[in-house]
């Protein structure tokens, strides 16, 4: 009897809160675009059919069932244009992961290192630019890397350069704005993975004999790998979807998978192959969305 | 088991010849270890401030003292993670000030033991040979010498956070010792053991030391602990080694009246120096009267001074003891009640409320199953003491 007492009636809504949360603000939306998935293209308002009419009878909603079809996930399948463009995406996030892992580390490192009191005036340095909206800050480097921009004058005048460099509408442009949007997004779980680490463990190492290099290798960064791990996810998975970034500072040749479904959705109408489009990119991080929920949820075990 | 061990002694003094060569190895007549002026501040806290210490080799000393005293500090320079702001620190003659902690002899058992988490036990152990370059082979031996010599068989692919506190203990205790260092450091490292698992593993880390004959210098506040363990004890106090003594010598002759407070239960009484008759002082006390006391061996500065008695050495009785008059040796007696009644199994604690207006504590040992003899509250008894017995400590 005492046993069913242990949840009161506000404790058993706060543990229900997140899972309504989660149907409300998640399922209930992904039903609209998986049922939008499926539709054809109209012109129409709104630009898809067939359309549920519930106050039209059980015959009706049959029709509109059986008009359902995945002809635009095979679109996505067959057409080289969005193969081209989810893998792209892959890529660049990959490659922009590695290079925020080879920054970030080594910051977050000297961050842990610091005495404490610096310690939190370098997370104040880390977290300063979210006081100013992430948009004007990537109009800024549009500014800075553009023909007689700042970095080219700069060039120009130190006479390292003859000529403007161009820079904006490049790759490098886009890894740039990446690299400098999400650096904060991996160095804050690495410093909070190397700053709870206890520093009699590399002294136990170093007095086993380990020169520095080794105390590193063999027992900092292994331990720290759930930090390396939680931080390269928390940046890979929206980095594959990232879309400002690449349509202000990339070029316009070769296109993200944010990009694509843009121009599906705006310039195109197509809705039902954007909403695929969207389906099957979140599909495709599937699997490191739950490597990420798994490597929190060790982090949250270990830290009881 | 026996043989195994007799291999380890066997290959360990091997070792240490090998590892020191002809001449790195200090004669006999010089200590091992030996700390000279040594002073470390932090900010503007003189955390040690001027200790000097030798150590000689195979000895297994203790540095003791309350928690900030400075000892862990001291420790913490030894293994090469603090460096000293003055003094020297000698091990077999050489300065190892310049000796980074990653090429010391020294190794350190650490109070929460430091354990790799992500390695397991036998890797764990393993770690500090494979920094020496050891043969995979002569590793797996000696690695499997360790388990044995510390009982962990069959745990040696277990990780750290699948232990007991105690196993890990010995985990800790056999990485440390893995390299076969020429001083073993330990840091508290029975703070984290029950009662009972401390006591047990108190005879057994002994009984190593003797076997391996390495020199160990364990840190504790625990005073029974050092007195079981150590040939000889350091204690500090704020930064200062106030007194370094045999666990006895520390106990029954302690220097100060702060050692004399730190190092088990004591009796003071504060007061002045009267007269003096051949090796016998009287000494006035406000709390218990005149009081008889041997003449200690250096002469007094002071006459204020304070007489300390640990509480075994004072008896109770009904009524008082026929004093020795053929030694001429007068007897302490003061009269008093019993006030507190303390049973401890083995001995019980008495408090008397002196008539002189002092209390006096007494242990005495329970000898017999049924005593007759116990004493009650409220009971008037004589509590005597011979002046042998007594210390003298300036104030």
């Amino acid at each position: 009897m005492s046993a069913r007492r242990i949840f009161t009636r506000p404790a058993r809504f706060a543990a229900i809160a997140p899972y309504g949360w989660m149907v409300l603000f998640f399922l209930v939306p992904f039903a609209f675009v998986l049922k939008i998935s499926l539709s054809q293209t109209a012109i129409a308002q709104p630009p898809y059919e067939p359309l549920f009419d519930l106050t039209a009878g059980w015959q009706a909603v049959r029709a509109a069932l059986a008009a359902l079809s995945l002809d635009n996930f095979k679109l996505l399948a067959s057409d080289s244009l969005y193969v081209f463009a989810y893998v792209r995406s892959l890529y660049v996030s990959l490659t922009a992961t590695a290079i925020l892992l080879l920054i970030g580390y080594p910051i977050a490192y000297g961050m842990a290192r610091l005495p404490k009191r610096w310690q939190a005036v370098a997370m104040v340095l880390v977290i300063v630019p979210f006081w100013t909206s992430f948009l004007i800050r990537i109009y800024a480097w549009i500014n800075i890397l553009q023909h007689d921009g700042l970095l080219n004058q700069i060039l120009l005048a130190l006479h390292i350069v003859s000529r403007p460099v161009v820079w904006l509408s490049t790759d490098s442009a886009m890894y740039l704005g990446i690299v400098y949007s999400y650096l904060p997004f991996i160095i804050l779980p690495l410093y909070a993975t190397l700053a709870k680490m206890e520093p009699a463990l590399e002294e136990a190492a170093a007095d086993l004999g380990a020169p520095p290099w080794q105390v590193f290798w063999l027992v900092t960064f292994p331990l720290s790998l759930p930090g390396v791990g939680a931080g390269a996810l928390l940046c890979f998975i929206p980095i594959v979807g990232e879309f400002v970034i690449p349509d202000l500072l990339a070029g316009s040749n070769s296109l993200m998978i944010g990009q694509t479904l843009w121009l599906e959705f705006f310039t195109n109408k197509d809705w039902p192959v954007a909403s695929a489009a969207a389906i099957v990119l979140l599909v495709v991080l599937l699997a490191p969305l739950l490597l990420y929920d798994r490597l929190q949820r060790r982090q949250l075990e270990q830290g009881r | 088991m026996a043989e195994e061990l007799s291999d380890i002694e066997a290959s360990a003094d091997r070792t240490v010849a090998a590892a020191a060569g002809p001449d790195a190895y200090p004669p006999s007549d010089e200590p091992l270890l030996r700390i000279e002026g040594v002073v470390k501040s932090f900010g503007g806290f003189r955390a040690v401030d001027g200790v000097s210490l030798d150590i000689r080799a195979g000895e297994f000393f203790a540095l003791l003292g309350p928690s900030g005293c400075g000892k862990t500090t001291l420790l913490r320079m030894l293994a090469g993670f603090e460096a000293p702001d003055a003094g020297r620190i000698l091990l077999g003659g050489r300065d190892i000030a310049p000796t980074l902690p990653h090429e010391r002899p020294i190794n350190m058992m650490f109070q929460n033991y430091a354990l790799f988490p992500h390695l397991s036990v036998r890797d764990n152990i393993a770690f500090g040979l494979k920094r020496m370059g050891m043969a995979r082979a002569d590793i797996a031996a000696r690695v499997a010498e360790m388990v044995a010599l510390v009982k962990l068989g069959g745990l040696e692919k277990r990780k750290p956070d699948q232990l007991s506190g105690g196993q890990r203990q010995r985990v800790a205790l056999a990485r440390s010792l893995a390299r076969r260092p020429k001083v073993l450091l330990l840091d508290e490292p029975l703070a984290a053991l029950d009662k009972k698992l401390r006591e047990s593993t108190q005879g057994e880390l002994l009984e190593l030391q003797r076997r391996l004959g390495m020199t160990f210098i364990i840190v504790t506040h625990d005073q029974e602990e050092a007195m079981t363990m150590a040939d000889r004890i350091g204690v500090m106090d704020a930064g200062r080694l106030d007194q370094v003594a045999a666990p006895r010598e520390l106990y029954e002759a302690p220097r100060s009246r702060w050692i004399a407070e730190f190092v088990g239960d004591i009796n003071l009484f504060d007061g002045e120096l009267q007269s003096q008759d051949g090796h016998r002082l009287t000494i006035a006390t406000r709390d218990a009267g005149a009081l008889l006391v041997a003449a200690p061996d250096r002469a007094l500065d002071k006459a204020k001074v304070s007489i300390a008695i640990r509480p075994e050495k004072v008896k109770l009785s009904r009524r008082g003891p026929a004093s020795d008059a053929g030694q001429g040796s007068a007897i302490n007696r003061l009269d008093g009640v019993v006030t507190d009644v303390c049973y401890l199994g083995g001995t019980t604690t008495y408090k008397v409320r002196l008539d002189a207006g002092g209390t006096v504590r007494s242990s005495m040992a329970n000898t017999a199953r049924i005593d007759i003899d116990a004493y009650g509250i409220d009971q008037h008894v004589v509590a005597w003491f011979t002046p042998d017995d007594c210390l003298v400590l300036e104030q």
